[in-house]
């Protein structure tokens, strides 16, 4: 920090002149990671295995957070066991084989959008039922081919905003490059369903022989992310006029596979494919909880530098007043990216010239040791654990 | 930011750490009263930075935490009756009661809804007519003048399905209930902020006076506080005990003669309010005067009443009070978690436990001091 920083704080109302002080030098910024008791004992506590408590279903089993990894681990997982499934990536990645050919790897995956309001700035349902799905194939390193689209409309719904949302649904897949090939329609009496739900899976090739998954990052990786986070979540609160608050924000919705291309071809051209590690795109639960699947999966500590995140100042503001922290609100076109230091700089600048990464930036590096812990560095120069959320109260973000 | 970097610069809050340090090396006791201070201090590491010689104790000042089970009960009880669209702030969803949460009794069709002001809920009871809206009304100071201008609006637009469950409490009873308690030695308190832009800096001149503990009221970003914790250990140094303001771009000696005058118009003193933890409080609480009785949502739904027990294995009591630290409760990290809470500490992002588990796991002064219970206790 410059001096000029030290002479701000007389403009600063309420701190006093008297505490401007020489500037010492800098202390060392090292992170003591000495493990304590109860560090240990909420270790334990985080690692048990996961088991339904409640007896219904409440919003907190969609919020991307522990309770959600829950359902998923004690339920879901446990009744449809197999090798595919236990690796809960956003997709499946299998091989296909073929009689007298070698065989394709191809990625598979399935989402379903239930975000209200059904039309935002910058995007609208079907808009994210593309990109949404799209996404979850490219994260692989897949280049997504076809989608499937099944609408749940509820009686009642206006022709006119279902034929917005599936102009918007088409002019998505053109940019994406994919195509619509299946369907369903299904309609529902008036309070079945709210207006409209859209479930969208898709398939996509791996054509190139990269290994990607969110159990792969090592100690000394760096962690890029593709540009400012909490843009969607923070669009969609304002957009349900809650809060009356008016900005300029817009959802960040966009589909990253030709950024993930680009930075595949760029491994490739490098000779070092399996320098890319983990690709993820921070949705619900925003980047903080990708980056605590990621650390777990990894067995590994991420740590990230909290004057490095790019957060816009409408965002700041209105999670500032509503209390929320910005590394927890939904992204809809944000890629996070563990790769080997050695290509992290010019993935970077590979990734800076795409439109969808132009405000890339490495927010942080990877750790051996906690094990499953994501720590930041605050700009106010301590150190704190950035958890998983037992559950978030923004239901219906996506 | 305008306003909110400025006051988060890391040279300067190590600058104000290493003052504090110069100033005195014997050990004190400071408590921050207000949640928001513990939520400050946690997400920004300020323990950290603190010369190991100055212990933060962390207070009741969380409203969440300090409501007592029986209070939950009646709200879920009265969420649960079909006619009524019950609205909370969203903090409150999640605090267990005896037996099941809001989020839970939303979960079982009771029409939960989460608010930001209570204005909203008033105007949720203005477009559903033909529903009973409750609000429920919770906090300190700070939120029960926005309570109390919603009924004003009610009783003008003659509102007549809007009524708030109130479960307001002031802070300066509980402060003094917390310096008559004999088990805690405290050196200094860093004032609550919020509460304080109301009720102003001259309600806490008995705690210089009276108990000749100095005071400090802080606003609360983390240069605010780390200023305050050095303000009060230069009093304690100089040997004075005083009330000083710290966020006096907020805060006056009088108050806010606006919102005091509202709280006075709606609310009265009960002759009692039950405290989670620190049992039950002489002319703590407020109520509805008679005269917004239509208002009064205890008085408009029947609800249970009861006074339940915290469960045997939970101490938030000992928790809020300070005399003990979230990792010597027995439950702690263990079958009290931030996703099954069984104390409220753990419920609210300002409660001490949550802090500890969700920021405080690795602060150098909770390995000190775990490792230094760990060894008395062997």
């Amino acid at each position: 920090m410059t001096s000029h920083a030290f002479k701000m704080q007389s403009m600063i109302p309420g701190v006093n002149d008297e505490l401007e002080v020489e500037k010492e030098p800098n202390a060392s910024e090292t992170t003591d990671f000495t493990p304590s008791p109860l560090f240990e004992r909420v270790e334990r506590a985080r690692r048990r295995k996961h088991k339904i408590r409640e007896t219904h279903i409440t919003l907190a089993h969609g919020s991307g957070g522990k309770t959600m990894h829950e359902l998923i681990e004690a339920l879901f997982l446990d009744y449809f066991r197999n090798p595919l499934l236990e690796q809960l990536e956003d997709q499946a990645v299998f091989e296909v084989g073929h009689p007298e050919g070698a065989a394709s790897r191809l990625a598979f995956t399935t989402d379903s959008y239930v975000v209200d309001p059904i039309f935002f700035p910058g995007g609208d349902i079907g808009k994210l039922a593309i990109n949404g799905t799209v996404n979850d194939l490219a994260v692989s390193g897949a280049r997504p081919l076809y989608l499937s689209a099944g609408f749940i409309l509820e009686e009642g719904f206006p022709i006119a905003d279902l034929k917005r949302i599936v102009e918007s649904m088409r002019d998505a897949a053109r940019v994406a490059g994919v195509e619509i090939v299946t369907g369903d329609t299904k309609i529902v009496q008036q309070g079945g369903a709210d207006k409209v739900f859209i479930n969208t899976a898709g398939i996509g090739l791996i054509e190139k022989p990269v290994r990607i998954s969110s159990a792969a990052a090592r100690p000394g990786d760096k962690v890029i992310l593709s540009g400012t986070i909490g843009d969607h979540g923070t669009t969609i609160m304002i957009a349900r006029g809650e809060l009356e608050l008016e900005t300029e924000l817009a959802s960040d919705s966009a589909p990253l596979n030709l950024l993930v291309q680009e930075m595949v071809e760029t491994a490739h051209e490098l000779n070092a494919l399996n320098g890319i590690h983990c690709l993820r795109d921070p949705t619900r639960g925003g980047v903080a909880t990708t980056l605590n699947e990621i650390a777990l999966s990894s067995e590994v500590c991420i740590e990230i530098r909290e004057d490095l995140l790019p957060v816009r100042e409408e965002v700041k503001g209105a999670c500032e007043i509503l209390g929320l922290d910005p590394l927890y609100v939904a992204n809809e076109g944000k890629l996070v990216a563990i790769v080997s230091a050695e290509i992290a700089e010019p993935l970077l600048e590979k990734i800076r010239k795409n439109a969808a990464g132009e405000s890339a930036c490495i927010i942080g590096e990877v750790k051996a040791v906690p094990q499953g812990i994501v720590a930041m560095v605050t700009g106010f120069g301590g150190t704190r654990i950035v958890d998983m959320l037992a559950g978030e109260q923004l239901p219906r973000i996506c | 930011m305008k306003f909110i970097d400025e006051y988060r610069q890391s040279d300067l809050a190590r600058n104000l750490a290493d003052k504090i340090g110069r100033l005195t090396d014997k050990p004190l006791k400071l408590m921050e009263v207000c949640g928001g201070h513990t939520h400050t201090i946690f997400k920004y590491g300020i323990e950290d930075l603190l010369p190991p010689n100055i212990e933060m104790i962390h207070g009741p000042g969380c409203p969440v935490c300090v409501i007592p089970l029986g209070r939950v009960d009646d709200a879920i009880s009265i969420a649960l009756r079909p006619e009524v669209i019950f609205t909370t702030f969203g903090d409150a969803m999640r605090v267990p009661g005896s037996k099941i949460s809001l989020l839970d009794a939303k979960a079982r069709g009771a029409d939960v809804r989460m608010v930001y002001s209570p204005l909203d809920a008033l105007k949720i009871a203005v477009k559903n007519p033909e529903r009973q809206v409750v609000f429920l009304a919770l906090g300190f100071e700070t939120t029960a003048p926005s309570t109390a201008m919603t009924i004003l609006q009610a009783a003008k637009n003659n509102v007549r399905n809007f009524t708030a469950f109130c479960n307001h409490i002031m802070i300066i009873p509980a402060l003094k209930a917390m310096l008559d308690s004999p088990d805690l030695q405290l050196d200094g308190f860093v004032g609550p902020g919020h509460v304080s832009t109301v009720i102003g800096t001259r309600c806490y001149e008995f705690v210089a006076v009276d108990y000749q503990k100095p005071i400090v009221v802080s606003g609360f970003e983390p240069l605010d506080v780390l200023q305050s914790v050095y303000m009060i250990v230069k009093q304690i140094v100089e040997g004075r005990a005083e009330v000083e303001n710290q966020y006096p771009r907020a805060v006056s000696r009088e108050g806010n003669p606006r919102a005091l005058g509202v709280l006075a118009e709606i609310f009265e003193p009960r002759d009692y309010f039950e405290w989670r933890g620190l049992g039950s409080i002489a002319h703590s609480g407020m109520r509805l005067q008679q005269k917004y009785a239509a208002f009064d949502a205890e008085l408009k739904f029947q609800v249970p009443g009861l006074r339940i027990a915290d469960p045997k294995a939970c101490q938030c009591g000992e928790i809020l009070k300070g005399v003990k630290k979230p990792w010597e409760c027995k439950v702690f990290g263990t079958a009290c978690t931030p996703e099954t809470p069984i104390g409220s500490c753990m419920v609210s992002s300002e409660g001490a436990c949550a802090a500890y588990y969700n920021f405080g796991r690795l602060s150098k002064i909770a390995q000190r001091q775990t490792g230094k219970t760990a060894s008395q206790a062997a």
